[in-house]
């Protein structure tokens, strides 16, 4: 099958489905691109989450452009990411133009509250099959944690993690490594 | 010229926009509601919530509703306001792109040295933690409920909660299927 007009499908079958910000994206780009596509590997996929995580702009995005690029160059990135903003163009349109009162529907709200904790669910699931490939061991296993608690309980930004533990590593491999 | 204003303020969203879709909202207040004046506060808590509930990244659904809206309020026609929606889009998505493409062709230049290597052997198990970091905080009354709000809905949530890690992890269901599940869920038990 032609690439561009696959990677476009996956992408607008990912937009369609990411409820409920960027990393609700996750569980559907590594089931669809790393799993079935087998566009990337998991490692790839943690790489490309470290790079997304540092520069701004939408998350979605940034992996469309990223994949794109990848199979086809800048055509492919095109592509894919059309993909990826079409679903949201139409139904944002559609809710602009005829459903003013979306938000207060309640068979909307109901459906809703049925996903949010699924969303939830399937963003933690990963961690498990993403931990193996990271090759998370008993030596390195501070890294998440501290990462966790920097996070959910002192309230930093992701951002500065990423360039933390990118400028540690640096400093590390230039000067300790090499004398090891 | 609305459209060039449209374009130059989403392009500077885009540009600044660290941290994804949510940290993108305030940016888009600021340059929209504040700055420009083309859409009221409660037009815009309108907008995030409609963000929010459709599907899709919240930063595309949110800049193309605020474009659609602003043009609409200054006066154009729902067709010419679709413009206004396409041009804060592209203009949102702008500077990923060029800033995308020049970090991968930088880092296919240094992939492969030992420095650049041992930089993302770290930042692996980094991400790992952001994700799981992501999840733990969206653990929310918002989300969930609370057993002495609604203990109906919280019990549920946790049900729906376990039955997702579960079936997507231990049974490989889809997770845009378990989605989908999750939703007709939702509409057989609360409506």
């Amino acid at each position: 099958m032609n690439t561009y007009w696959d990677g476009f499908k996956t992408f607008f079958k990912i937009g369609s489905f990411t409820l409920g910000g960027g990393y609700a994206m996750i569980p559907l780009i590594e089931e669809e691109v790393v799993n079935r596509k087998q566009w990337l590997t998991k490692e790839d996929f943690l790489d490309l989450m470290a790079i997304s995580q540092t520069l701004p702009g939408v998350f979605a995005v940034n992996f469309s452009i990223y994949i794109g690029y990848r199979l086809r160059g800048l055509k492919g990135s095109l592509a894919l990411t059309t993909g990826t903003i079409l679903p949201s163009f139409l139904i944002i349109l559609l809710v602009a133009m005829f459903f003013t009162h979306f938000s207060d529907n309640h068979v909307v709200e109901a459906i809703f509250k049925g996903i949010r904790p699924a969303i939830v669910a399937l963003i933690a699931a990963p961690c498990i099959s993403l931990a193996r490939s990271a090759h998370i061991t008993l030596t390195n296993l501070w890294l998440p944690i501290f990462t966790v608690i920097a996070i959910c309980l002192l309230g930093i930004s992701p951002i500065y993690i990423i360039a933390l533990v990118a400028i540690g590593g640096f400093i590390y491999g230039k000067y300790v490594q090499p004398h090891e | 010229m609305i459209f060039l204003q449209l374009f130059l303020a989403f392009f500077k969203i885009g540009l600044f926009g660290f941290g994804g879709g949510y940290a993108m909202i305030s940016l888009i207040q600021g340059e929209v509601v504040t700055n420009h004046e083309w859409i009221s506060t409660a037009q815009f808590t309108d907008i995030v919530a409609v963000s929010q509930m459709t599907p899709g990244p919240i930063g595309i659904n949110s800049a193309t509703y605020v474009g659609y809206q602003a043009v609409l309020n200054s006066g154009y026609s729902p067709t010419i306001a679709i413009l206004g929606s396409a041009t804060a889009t592209l203009a949102v998505v702008l500077p990923s792109f060029l800033l995308m493409i020049l970090v991968i062709r930088l880092f296919q230049h240094f992939r492969n040295t030992p420095i650049v290597e041992t930089i993302f052997g770290l930042l692996r198990p980094t991400v790992v933690g952001l994700i799981a970091a992501a999840a733990l905080l969206l653990m929310t009354k918002e989300n969930f409920s609370t057993p002495s709000e609604s203990p109906w809905q919280f019990y549920i949530s946790i049900l729906l909660f376990a039955a997702s890690f579960i079936g997507t992890q231990f049974f490989k269901i889809n997770p845009i299927r378990m989605i989908c599940y999750c939703g007709v869920a939702g509409l057989l038990l609360y409506l």
